[in-house]
């Protein structure tokens, strides 16, 4: 890169860099605070000596390293995270890294599928008139519906059927990612403009020439955000679909266990885990979408 | 009533009078086997239902036509649910047909009032209103300052991408079991969005009208109580009927992790694992009809505060 380029991005990074370093420090102070003043009791009751004297310097230390917290501190949650992570074999259930396998394949599963079924859905109600009069209202109807508390019983359900595995928790998966997809494509398959849908009419294109030439290209912009809301969906469905089915595997039965235990800690790296897993998949649909849109110029 | 009009409507009535002669066949009321002539005049009525509402579809006309297809799809829907569920004889622990739930929710009416106003008066709506207060507060305190806007919005996003399931544990952990966890639920899961959209929002106002209020010598605060807030209406209304959706949910979810001996969530998780279904799909039509009228609710507020939004103004035909 060249001087010039260089020197920019660097001052980027201390404009931007600086403001979130020190609200970041400032929430990892407010968080030691917090667990100090939230374990104080339990420390009190449990840790500290009942008949000799304590300072508040062995008030700070007990709270902070506490067996069962109930704000564990960072560096209990880091330390947990990195045992976990380096301390067992990639196959092992106490890995986090297994259970992160376990839930992504599901949540990719299900965002595969979601996407197919918005885009089907997408064409067909863009193309038919009947379909975007009767359908589209009862699909947003259909979010009302609080599938994750349904969720649990469908699996219930499956299982009893013969479901089990990947299958019903990609299903649940597809079913929060669909409609987000739906709903974007429809609003990016209508945005071409009336003089460029009657040039392919001159043309004599046929619809599906018109859809693969025209309006496809034009809805791309309005997928990748759709897509990168789907994802962070699909992801919270393959976990609350994890709960019902005896909490054996996955980021979603971790916090199960870790919750029925009391073993706080394993909450905390579990939670941590599955916002690092969010925010890669979500990462991961941003930078396809920048090498799919990078010859777009800006409007 | 133009003749096109009258002909879309007399196949509507046609379909609906065949659907009625369907229902008096013994194998609709499980009572008998169903056979062959069931089947074909079962297949006759839906075809009747596509081409009537299809006819209806291509009527140009206003709103009503368009609320009027879609509302009759979701009858001929639920029509064929409950003729097909009966006539498969599909077992009610797998698919109960409408009727059985209209049945359970009449028995258990005030099981499910009790539920209701746990969940949905006093988890979902205190936590939707303080989640959306506090995103609208940290909203104008980033527009104040825009040393926090480069410093917290970042880590407001990353509040977004704690999913549900994770925060619901620790929330009955820290708050208990009772409604005060659940309103902490959808309180973090209210706030980015109206976050965004406030922020979004208050940006919206365009520069003609801000170099105007600027012209009058008009204070910061006299500038957003006048000119920016109204602006940012149409943005905080979409996240408004956003997370009500996300509320609902939330509460719903949050309840599955402990709650008191009632609650929707407590409902559909107790009944579910004594196999009583018509119970949880009547608590779940209970929660998918909440959600829908506060949306609609919601919508017609937006109409009358942020009525001059072309958005609004599109959707009148005079």
């Amino acid at each position: 890169m060249t001087e010039a380029v260089w020197r920019a991005s660097w001052q980027r990074l201390r404009l931007q860099g600086a403001p979130v370093l020190v609200v970041l420090l400032s929430v990892l102070l407010l968080w030691y605070a917090g667990a100090w003043a939230m374990n104080a009791q339990g420390a009190i009751e449990r840790v500290l000596p009942a008949d000799q004297p304590w300072s508040w310097q062995d008030l700070l230390a007990a709270t902070l390293s506490m067996e069962r917290p109930v704000l564990p501190a960072p560096h209990q949650v880091a330390a947990d995270l990195w045992a976990s992570l380096t301390g067992w074999p990639m196959d092992s259930p106490r890995n986090l890294l297994f259970h992160v396998a376990v839930t992504g394949e599901s949540t990719l599963w299900g965002f595969v599928m979601g996407t197919a079924l918005g885009l089907l859905l997408a064409v067909a109600i863009v193309h038919s008139r009947t379909l975007d009069r009767a359908l589209l209202p009862w699909i947003v109807a259909s979010q009302t519906v609080p599938v994750l508390a349904i969720a649990p019983i469908v699996l219930v359900i499956l299982g009893s059927l013969g479901f089990s595995g990947v299958a019903p928790k990609a299903v649940i998966a597809m079913y929060l990612c669909f409609f987000p997809v739906t709903v974007a494509m429809v609003q990016g398959l209508r945005s071409p403009q009336r003089i460029e849908t009657e040039m392919l009419y001159t043309y004599a294109a046929s619809r599906w020439q018109a859809l693969w030439l025209l309006r496809l290209p034009a809805a791309l912009p309005f997928l990748f955000p759709a897509l990168r809301v789907g994802i962070a969906a699909g992801l919270v469905g393959a976990m609350v679909a994890e709960l019902p089915t005896g909490a054996q595997a996955g980021l979603g039965a971790r916090l199960l266990t870790g919750s029925y235990y009391g073993n706080t800690v394993q909450i905390w790296s579990a939670l941590v885990m599955s916002a690092l897993l969010g925010l890669a998949l979500t990462a991961a649909v941003a930078a396809v979408e920048q090498l799919v849109l990078r010859n777009r110029r800006q409007a | 009533m133009s003749a096109v009009k009258q002909r879309a409507l007399a196949w509507v009535v046609v379909a609906a009078l065949g659907g009625l002669l369907l229902l008096q066949s013994p194998a609709a009321h499980a009572q008998a086997e169903p056979d062959p002539w069931f089947w074909l005049a079962s297949t006759m009525v839906a075809a009747l239902a596509v081409l009537s509402i299809r006819r209806l579809a291509n009527l140009e006309g206003g709103r009503w036509v368009g609320s009027l297809t879609a509302a009759l799809f979701g009858l001929w829907v639920v029509y064929f649910w409950q003729v097909l569920v009966v006539a498969f004889a599909v077992p009610r622990v797998l698919l109960p047909p409408p009727l059985a739930i209209v049945e359970a929710m009449g028995l258990h009416g005030a099981v499910l009032w009790r539920d209701f106003v746990q969940t949905v008066l006093k988890a979902v709506l205190i936590g939707w209103a303080l989640g959306c207060g506090a995103g609208f507060g940290v909203a104008v305190a980033i527009d104040r300052m825009p040393f926090l806007q480069r410093g917290l919005l970042p880590l407001a996003s990353l509040t977004s991408t704690i999913p549900l399931v994770a925060v619901a544990p620790i929330a009955v952990m820290w708050f208990g079991f009772e409604w005060p966890s659940k309103a902490a639920v959808v309180v973090l899961m209210t706030f980015f969005p109206m976050l965004v959209s406030t922020l979004a929002g208050l940006q919206a106002a365009g520069k003609l009208e801000r170099e105007l209020m600027y012209s009058y010598a008009a204070s910061y605060r006299r500038t957003l109580l006048a000119l920016r807030l109204p602006a940012a209406l149409p943005f905080m209304f979409a996240a408004l009927k956003v997370n009500a959706t996300l509320a609902l949910i939330g509460a719903i979810v949050a309840e599955f992790f402990g709650s008191p001996t009632s609650g929707l969530g407590f409902r559909i998780s107790t009944e579910a694992s004594k196999m009583n279904m018509s119970l949880v799909w009547g608590a779940i039509v209970v929660a998918a009809v909440t959600g829908s009228l506060a949306y609609a609710l919601l919508v017609q507020i937006e109409r009358r505060a942020a009525f001059w939004h072309p958005s609004i103004r599109e959707g009148r035909v005079t």
